[in-house]
């Protein structure tokens, strides 16, 4: 499998990552190397094999719908860019 | 360099109930030894202040008759993929600029909890991506052992950081974290042992995540009876985590019975690789003769699905880390590099906040999921990843252990195999399959090569049995007879 620059800059662009024009070819050289490596799975059969969902054979637990943390503005509010009146403020994310 | 920096947790334990020593004093002897291995850059951020109020208050506990147990005073470093309430929290990642956690997580809050003493946070590969400690954001990691040439050798990774500084006594032990070998590698190329648990073992919460269905924290210690010590304050169930298992801890330190007449062993046939290192083949033999000395029944077995386990991870881990890296944007915390528009402030963001390494996991993980390619890759890798833990269930049904080397190679120089990611990869190729199937494994340091480095030698187990593991380690760990004797020391 082999990655041309513009396949690289679309799933750059999926991850919201800037690569910068000049390093996409040998960025869709890097991956293109890594994806031939990983082809080989492609020579084992696996029709009608489960996919694996959890490593653990365990159901996950449900806990009751209730509200069991809070009262914590001051720590939530530690890492925020900015803050007005004890609101979390950040830049305008809907466009 | 100060004899109480040569004591194991379990020797400081006794010393500690015996008033021999305080924990300030084997703080202070840390922290000294700290300052003096900085050139190792093993640690991101130091906490002396932190360390010496935690281990007066040890000692005070211990004045009162109130002990809380093993770990109590013992001064550990915690690598900095754990959230630390009040402490800088990096990932090794440029993206996380001044993130202090408000918040502890379930695995350092358990040491804190018993009593340990954070002496500071370790230097790792950027979000735990890397096999030799060179992707950090905060500069790569030099190995406390040289080669004889001379040369600065890498200390393996992710958790490169800790094997150093335990390797180097600058902690007495340190937390690390393991997705495809990232405990049990550098354990093998620092000299020390690692052990990764089942997945489930310990709770997840409050680290930061790179492959949530392969991340288990684990300790790094220099004995396996340190190494089972520590598992025993770190682990079990955590309401905070739905996949941590809801499982009693049993007493890890009790399983070293130094007793394994009669137990098998598995050698896995497909372990032994083309062109694999003489040294390694030669120690592996040597491993299964101390194994059957001590009354071992060694049986060859066969893993048919080995040679995928690689490829698959290569989807998995960054399948599931473009995922969880997803949160870094720029938004809420951390770095922002400002734009003209929000996507261009994303992209900024997250192009100047990651290294090379993430963004090309990133930019795999995220062209595995993309339409089109999800099912001829990413379904196929959860189906092959089936078939790599069903080798290990058949294989349990007739062992109870399975001994393999934990490298294909003794540390490498600064600067080897950086320009082929398929070669850095492969680091992991005797680790990886087991994290796979979630299994515990842990690297012991079974002897020297001819240059004088270390080299490991792994066992593994079935799930939730930690006990055999440590149980052979033991054994083998005795047999091997190896002392610490890297660079720093002496």
């Amino acid at each position: 499998m082999s990655l041309d620059q513009d396949t690289v800059k679309n799933i750059a662009y999926l991850a919201r990552i800037r690569v910068e024009e000049d390093k996409l070819e040998p960025l869709a050289g890097e991956l293109s190397a890594i994806m031939g490596w990983i082809e080989q799975l492609q020579e084992l059969d696996t029709d009608g094999v489960e996919p694996m969902a959890s490593v653990v054979n365990v159901s996950l637990p449900q806990r009751k719908d209730v509200v069991n943390d809070g009262d914590c503005r001051d720590a939530v509010l530690k890492n925020a860019p900015d803050n007005e009146d004890g609101f979390y403020t950040v830049p305008k994310v809907v466009e | 360099m100060s004899d109480l920096t040569k004591l194991t947790i379990a020797q400081a334990r006794d010393k500690l109930a015996a008033g021999e020593c305080t924990s300030v004093e084997l703080t202070q002897a840390y922290l000294k030894a700290m300052e003096a291995g900085r050139d190792l850059n093993a640690f991101i951020t130091e906490t002396p202040e932190l360390a010496l109020q935690r281990a007066k208050a040890s000692d005070d506990r211990r004045a009162k008759g109130e002990s809380l147990g093993a770990m109590d005073g013992i001064p550990v470093a915690i690598k900095d993929l754990f959230c630390t309430d009040g402490v800088l929290t990096t990932a090794g990642s440029h993206i996380l600029d001044g993130f202090t956690p408000a918040y502890e997580s379930t695995v350092t809050a358990n040491l804190r909890d018993a009593g340990a003493v954070m002496l500071g946070k370790t230097n790792l590969d950027e979000f735990a991506m890397g096999s030799a400690n060179i992707t950090s954001y905060y500069g790569e990691v030099k190995n406390p052992w040289v080669g004889a040439d001379g040369k600065d050798l890498v200390p393996g990774g992710s958790s490169g950081g800790s094997a150093a500084a335990v390797a180097g006594r600058m902690a007495m032990a340190a937390t690390g974290t393991d997705t495809g070998g990232s405990i049990r590698q550098p354990a093998s190329f620092c000299g020390i042992t690692g052990l990764k648990p089942t997945y489930g073992r310990c709770s997840r919460w409050g680290t930061i995540a790179f492959a949530s269905s392969l991340d288990q924290a684990g300790p790094m210690t220099q004995t396996v009876r340190d190494a089972a010590i520590m598992l025993q304050a770190m682990a079990g169930h955590d309401a905070k985590d739905s996949t941590s298992a809801p499982m009693d801890v049993p007493d890890f330190e009790a399983a070293l019975t130094g007793d394994i007449k009669g137990l098998k062993i598995g050698i896995p046939a497909e372990y032994k690789m083309d062109g694999m290192d003489a040294e390694i083949q030669a120690l592996w033999d040597q491993g299964i003769e101390w194994l059957k000395a001590q009354g071992a029944e060694v049986v060859d077995i066969s893993l048919p699905h080995t040679k995928y386990a690689l490829p698959t991870y290569y989807i998995v881990a960054p399948a599931e880390a473009s995922a969880n890296l997803a949160r870094y944007d720029g938004v809420r915390y951390g770095l922002r590099v400002e734009g003209d528009s929000l996507d261009d402030m994303y992209m900024n963001t997250r192009g100047e906040g990651f290294g090379h390494e993430v963004k090309r996991r990133i930019l795999m993980g995220t062209y595995v999921l993309s339409s089109g390619y999800y099912d001829a890759y990413y379904i196929k890798a959860q189906k092959v990843r089936t078939l790599i833990a069903a080798d290990f269930t058949k294989a349990f049904e007739d062992v109870d252990a399975i001994l393999t080397p934990t490298a294909p190679s003794a540390a490498f120089a600064l600067g080897e195999k950086q320009e082929d990611p398929v070669a850095m990869y492969l680091n992991d190729v005797f680790t990886v399959p087991a994290s796979l199937a979630g299994l515990p494994g842990i690297s012991i340091p079974a002897g020297l090569n001819a240059a004088g480095l270390p080299l490991g030698l792994q066992i593994l187990g079935r799930p939730f049995d930690e006990e055999t593991v440590l149980k052979v380690a033991g054994v083998l760990e005795t047999s091997a007879g190896f002392t610490l004797h890297s660079g720093v020391e002496e």
